[in-house]
């Protein structure tokens, strides 16, 4: 197969690398590059990357220093929850013109936050930095303290400028914007007398977890707290679904932390550990397989008789809870032929698992920044056949799903008409979903899904 | 007099109501036959606005762009920039590239008319047509984007030829439903045309195998070539300054008569359309056109009572916002607040004279953004927003239901499909209004009354 690929004159020279085919190939794809200049690339930038990563922390102003464009096609980006303050939802910008850009944007940009402190008296501000502040200099850092220091607040640069990397980046610098964040306050700032200390000792709790790279859609992050909660283990915070700038400070008071969503956050918990001595185990709650394995894997952590039988009584209840209705769907879906196409290759994982579930076939997988690792479990998950690619574009994705039959394509908003163009069915796994996929109920919602597209009558028709 | 005009001072901007220019510069060229469009900088900006038009159009939506890195931006873009074009050219072997900066281009001083020409010096036997635009990010909103990119097609492609019978339509961002329309009434006189840009067929096609990267349909280069001999043209553009104006340079340049009018939503502007037709052709409106005249006189008269009760507020491009404004003003909804994110000179001026007239506390604001128009709402008791889809939040906030219409539509389908131009569409367009105002009181009318003449009276003390 793919020979096909390599000698097609539509598939751009240096991309060659990007693709491979399971079993007909020694070597794996090339990943984490620039892409390829003009080979329309799927991919987002580090500003998205950063936004998306923070957007969720709910009483935070998001702030974007940069020209409208990047605060507008960011707005409310994600569909994530709060249970308490909505602040998020807003997007910030400073608005740079022309002459910001010609004089430098810093003293708008300290003129916005006073506006912004005045009307909404916010305790976290964070500061985005787009393509041009990066170019021509701004001091985000000088002008992010000196406002800080003026009203006592957090004031955190993100440095995000779009062309420093890939998304990737961007998660990376969210992640340092968190680390800056939970960073136990010196002692004088807490009591403001003045006096010079160093910063307060953590204090650790047991059987509490920091829950990372959940970012609550749809209410997953809540969904996945009860559970939790019914075997007796706490979630200190979630990062950074439904977080705030209180409960983000008290992240290294935990335990453990668990991480969904490993693109965007494995670099933190690696931080964690080294800073404040948290272990950390990667899980995910997407599938019935891996949603039953992170919570025994969880509940095995903490070495307690309790909490494993307590965890085992969960599954066994969820599971006869849904076992039925999730038969029906995989007799109904039999002989479907899958492709995949999405962020991250946590989720490229996952997606392979929750279709091997369901008895149906993957025959395309590719992610936009998934990493070296990703794509050798990638590899090993995948039946032989399968294309694997990094950083597709619509002219691959065509190619590679019409010649392995795909009848689905799992993907996000810009996928979405491709698919439908090409005749074939269609799941969105964007950040602006409306039902959860996480948990026991996540497979059912993730099923019901596959076999309303799928299933649809309209493909009689065409 | 109690009219009010606003202008926004406030250096934060809260919540965007418009895009950034080359946003506006990717439409025209996809109405054009066989284009493709790629956009100078980084990654992130093509990929944003591709996800908002595939949103919008629900259509696959192929931008490329020379994703410029690190170096790239240190060094110049020339070769990623090159290289894209290259790449651009073997996949989709396109007749007319575009070529779009953004923010990140513009700061680093790339000049894309050079670098093109000199790529076309390079590539002799090169068959496709290049039109380089300079649109930085900052350099205003997506309105002025889509004026100044069909200005600069006009100046690159058309060349001295003689005189035809051909009249010139130029049209601003609307459905392509709304162009479809306007050329059946083109149809239905028997008026030969160009109609500049048309994205009817390529941005709403149906459903065909085998798939096309490029869409058919567009407006031939040939035919662009030759507006310069055109009878006349007619530009929808009575907002867009003379600078960016498409029609002006013809006129200039070869003297080809120009109407700038309105957008033909509403009777009068309807009227305008048609006479200006019937005066350039010398063609009488033909008796099925008046028929549709009448029948939109009819909706008018059986909505007149309801639509008294409406106060509106008005938002997006000027050229809409103008449209829409005077529709609700023929029609007794009375345009409370009128709002632009983009710098217009005219929309004040034109609206002016009408809303004097009306004596009625009604405020203008341009270069605004969504917390200014949420205040003047509420401060206006509007109970009809009309506007795209970033509006959502007034309806979310402040209950004020919301009519889509305009660009971007991402949170429904069938952006595509609105019709809101000639007689017909204006009928469908007020029944859209009106319903909504009938809609939102019938669902408010029981507790409005029971709260006012019950509650208060007898429960209250009891
Ligand atoms: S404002 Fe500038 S950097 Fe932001 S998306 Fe638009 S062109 Fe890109």
């Amino acid at each position: 197969m793919e020979q096909l690929a390599l000698k097609d004159p539509k598939v751009i020279e240096e991309r060659k690398e990007f693709i491979s085919t399971k079993g007909a190939q020694k070597q794996q794809v090339k990943c984490d590059e620039d892409s390829v200049a003009g080979s329309i690339s799927q991919r987002a930038c580090v500003f998205c990357g950063a936004r998306v990563v923070l957007n969720p922390i709910t009483d935070a102003i998001h702030l974007v220093h940069g020209p409208i464009g990047c605060a507008s096609y960011t707005w409310d980006i994600r569909g994530s929850l709060t249970s308490g303050s909505n602040h998020y939802r807003n997007s910030f910008s400073t608005d740079m013109k022309e002459k910001d850009v010609i004089f430098g944007g810093e003293k708008k940009l300290a003129i916005v936050i006073d506006e912004l402190v005045e009307k909404y008296k916010p305790k976290l501000i964070f500061v985005y930095s787009t393509c041009i502040v990066g170019v021509i200099g701004d001091d985000l850092e000088a002008v992010c303290k000196k406002q800080a220091q003026k009203y006592n607040i957090e004031i955190i640069p993100v440095q995000s400028s779009g062309f420093i990397g890939n998304k990737s980046a961007g998660y990376r610098a969210a992640c340092d914007a968190l680390l800056r964040l939970i960073a136990p306050a010196p002692q004088e700032q807490l009591t403001n007398n003045g006096e010079t200390s160093q910063p307060k000792e953590v204090k650790k709790k047991s059987k509490t977890i920091n829950y990372l790279g959940d970012f609550n859609l749809a209410a997953e992050a809540w969904i996945i707290k009860n559970y939790l909660k019914e075997i007796g283990v706490e979630i200190n915070v979630t990062f950074t679904g439904d977080s705030d700038y209180v409960s983000l400070k008290k992240a290294p008071e935990a335990s453990l932390n668990i991480i969904q969503c490993a693109g965007s956050m494995t670099y933190l918990a690696k931080k964690m550990e080294e800073i404040y001595d948290i272990p950390f185990i990667h899980i995910s709650f997407l599938g019935i397989e891996d949603t039953k394995e992170s919570i025994r894997k969880i509940a095995r952590f903490f070495n307690d008789p309790e909490i494993e039988q307590k965890a085992e009584q969960l599954i066994a209840r969820e599971l006869k809870t849904i076992e039925s209705q999730l038969d029906w769907y995989k007799q109904k879906l039999q002989g479907t032929k899958a492709a995949i196409y999405v962020g991250g290759g946590f989720k490229a994982i996952s997606l392979l698992k929750q279709f091997k579930e369901l008895g149906v076939e993957v025959v395309m997988v590719g992610t936009q920044t998934g990493r070296k690792e990703e794509y050798q479990t990638i590899s090993e998950l995948a039946t032989e056949g399968t294309v694997i690619l990094d950083d597709a574009n619509p002219t691959e994705l065509e190619q590679f799903m019409t010649e392995k039959g795909a009848d689905l394509l799992v993907g996000g908003v810009k996928e979405r008409p491709l698919a439908y163009k090409l005749g074939l069915a269609f799941i969105d796994h964007n950040h602006d979903r409306k039902h959860p996929l996480s948990g026991f109920v996540g497979a059912v919602n993730f099923a019901k899904e596959v076999y309303s597209t799928v299933c649809s009558p309209v493909w009689k028709y065409v | 007099m109690k009219k009010t005009v606003t202008q926004h001072h406030k250096n934060v901007n809260e919540n965007p109501c418009n895009m950034c220019m080359p946003m506006g510069g990717i439409l025209p060229f996809k109405g054009i036959e066989g284009s493709m469009v790629i956009m100078h900088g980084s990654q992130g900006c093509s990929t944003y606005m591709r996800r908002h038009m595939a949103e919008h159009y629900n259509e696959p939506i192929d931008v490329g762009s020379s994703s410029l890195n690190e170096k790239g931006t240190v060094y110049g873009g020339e070769k990623n920039l090159k290289t894209g074009l290259q790449n651009i050219i073997k996949v989709y072997q396109p007749k007319l590239i575009g070529v779009l900066t953004t923010c990140l281009a513009e700061t680093i001083g790339e000049d894309v008319e050079r670098i093109t020409a000199d790529f076309k010096k390079e590539h002799s036997d090169l068959s496709a047509k290049i039109v380089p635009c300079a649109t930085p990010g900052y350099g205003g909103t997506q309105f002025e984007g889509y004026f100044l990119t069909l200005k600069q097609i006009l100046k690159h492609l058309t060349k001295p030829s003689e005189s035809h019978d051909k009249i010139n339509i130029i049209v601003p961002n609307i459905s392509p439903a709304d162009i479809r329309e306007i050329k059946r009434i083109l149809q239905v006189m028997e008026i030969a045309h160009t109609i500049f840009p048309d994205y009817s067929d390529t941005l709403d096609r149906p459903y065909e195998r085998p798939y096309k990267k490029i869409p058919d349909g567009g407006t031939t280069i040939a035919d662009i070539v030759k507006m310069s001999g055109a009878k006349a043209t007619i530009q929808f553009a009575a907002m867009v300054d003379d600078e960016l104006s498409p029609g002006l340079f013809l006129k200039e340049k070869y003297g080809i008569e120009l109407h700038n009018i309105p957008i033909p939503t509403g009777l009068e502007s309807t009227d305008i359309f048609l006479h200006t037709l019937s005066s350039i052709s010398g063609k009488e409106i033909p008796q099925t056109i008046q028929q549709e005249r009448g029948r939109l006189l009819d909706c008018m008269i059986d909505s007149h009572k309801y639509n008294a009760e409406g106060n509106a507020v008005i938002y997006g491009e000027p050229e809409q916002v103008y449209a829409i404004t005077k529709a609700c003003l023929e029609n007794g909804i009375i345009p409370k607040v009128v709002a632009t994110g983009s710098k217009t000179t005219k929309l004040k001026a034109a609206l002016q004279p009408m809303i004097e007239q009306l004596d009625m506390g009604i405020e203008i604001v341009q270069e605004t953004d969504f917390s200014v128009i949420r205040s003047l709402s509420v401060k206006h008791h509007v109970n009809l927003a009309i506007g795209h889809s970033d509006g959502r939040y007034l309806t979310e906030q402040e209950g004020i239901p919301l009519v889509r219409h305009g660009f971007p539509i991402h949170d429904r389908v069938g952006g595509q499909r609105l019709l809101s131009v000639g007689y017909t569409g204006t009928t469908m367009l007020l029944d859209r209004l009106t319903n909504t105002l009938l809609e939102n009181k019938y669902n408010q009318y029981r507790t409005k009354m029971y709260k006012e003449y019950y509650e208060k009276n007898f429960l209250i003390g009891s």
